[in-house]
């Protein structure tokens, strides 16, 4: 086996993860699909990082992670303020900055 | 300290790796599907689950333990149950309504998707990497994945990762004052609720549905000392639709739903009093 199958099995899950945010609109689980797109990312940079022999790419998906751990709490945070005020938490619904 | 690495040139791989990542990575692709497709929110969260542990035993064959530890531990259990978390708190049962907004949105995504796959699964697997270097001559001479790690972390991007610290301490002000609601009223004291309890004429708990009758289903009356009814005792939506209630209703609106009276408002003695209330019991079974 080739080590680029783990790229091409990121490129898919990137994929998925990126239909996810096209299609749904549930805005967990908008959120749920970005964070699968950068879990894709990181399987990309553990693979390279072991076929060229350096450690920077696992530096760099472990600031992946530490940047979407943040993004997370401050994310979960608008969605429960935008679902406190509007009932919803669908994406469609929260268009306050129109017009 | 001199570690011996078990392989100092480049690591093949080998059957049990390309079992390992057919088996799983089939798994991982069903579960990513299933995060997208599932209708249920909560679904989707357990199967980012799968993903994120499948994609942690990956990190761990591809020579990255540290990394697969940070990713179980920060991954499925912090992040993750943060997701659970909010999904409790903005109702479990809240499914997509899957009707499109935009015409013909799900067709184009499809095509944007395979626009975006299909060039890019074909252009990366006719490449061939050959064997992969392999971590292990580096992790030799730093005396073990994670010290070369650490030293990488902490000397050479130093900076990135005090910008990471700036970051986590923003991250954590910002989901504070996000999550921080003001009461718009005052809280209701204590002492305030027995005041309003006092004034409202009925300082006693109002009496359960059933409580002298020989059922005590929700929409049997409790019947007082005297055989009487209790309308206190009976759900206000419940006597709102009781014909017996209607006297000011017009005939023709009769049986459809009334005003829905104060809970509570009513004191018993008026119940007890009049005759039409003094009624049979199968009057009020449905």
């Amino acid at each position: 086996m080739d080590p680029m199958n783990y790229i091409v099995l990121a490129a898919i899950v990137f994929t998925i993860g990126a239909v996810g945010v096209l299609v749904r609109r549930n805005a967990i689980i908008v959120f749920m699909c970005v964070e699968l797109m950068l879990n894709a990312c990181n399987l990309a940079f553990v693979a390279f990082a072991r076929m060229h022999g350096g450690i920077e790419g696992q530096v760099i998906a472990f600031f992946v992670m530490v940047v979407a751990a943040a993004e997370v709490v401050v994310g979960l945070a608008i969605i429960m303020q935008i679902f406190r005020t509007r009932r919803s938490a669908s994406i469609d619904d929260a268009n306050l900055l129109k017009n | 300290m001199n570690i011996v690495p078990l392989q100092t040139t480049a690591a093949a791989i080998g059957g049990g790796e390309t079992a390992t990542f057919y088996i799983l990575g089939s798994i991982v692709v069903l579960a990513a599907l299933g995060v997208v497709f599932s209708r249920r929110a909560v679904y989707s969260a357990l199967m980012m689950a799968v993903v994120m542990i499948g994609l942690a035993v990956f990190y761990g064959i591809n020579e990255a333990p540290f990394l697969m530890v940070v990713q179980i531990v920060v991954y499925t259990g912090a992040v993750l149950m943060l997701f659970l978390f909010v999904l409790m708190l903005v109702g479990v049962s809240s499914s997509d309504s899957l009707v499109e907004t935009i015409r013909g949105h799900r067709l184009l995504t499809a095509v944007i998707a395979l626009c975006f796959l299909v060039p890019l699964v074909s252009g990366l697997s006719s490449i061939v990497a050959g064997e992969p270097v392999g971590l292990s001559a580096g992790v030799a001479a730093a005396g073990g994945s994670i010290p070369w790690l650490a030293s990488e972390i902490i000397y050479r991007y130093v900076i990135a990762f005090e910008a990471t610290g700036a970051l986590l301490i923003t991250a954590v002000l910002g989901a504070l004052v996000l999550a921080h609601a003001v009461r718009t009223k005052k809280k209701r004291t204590q002492k305030q609720m027995s005041m309003d309890r006092i004034r409202s004429g009925h300082p006693t708990p109002l009496p359960g549905p059933g409580t002298y009758a020989r059922h005590n289903a929700i929409d049997m009356p409790a019947l007082l000392p005297d055989g009487s009814v209790s309308e206190l005792s009976i759900n206000p939506v419940l006597a709102a639709r009781n014909p017996e209630d209607q006297h000011g209703v017009p005939e023709d609106m009769r049986y459809s739903i009334g005003a829905i009276p104060e809970s509570g408002g009513r004191p018993d003695a008026q119940a007890s009093n009049g005759d039409e209330q003094r009624e049979d019991e199968s009057s009020w079974t449905r």
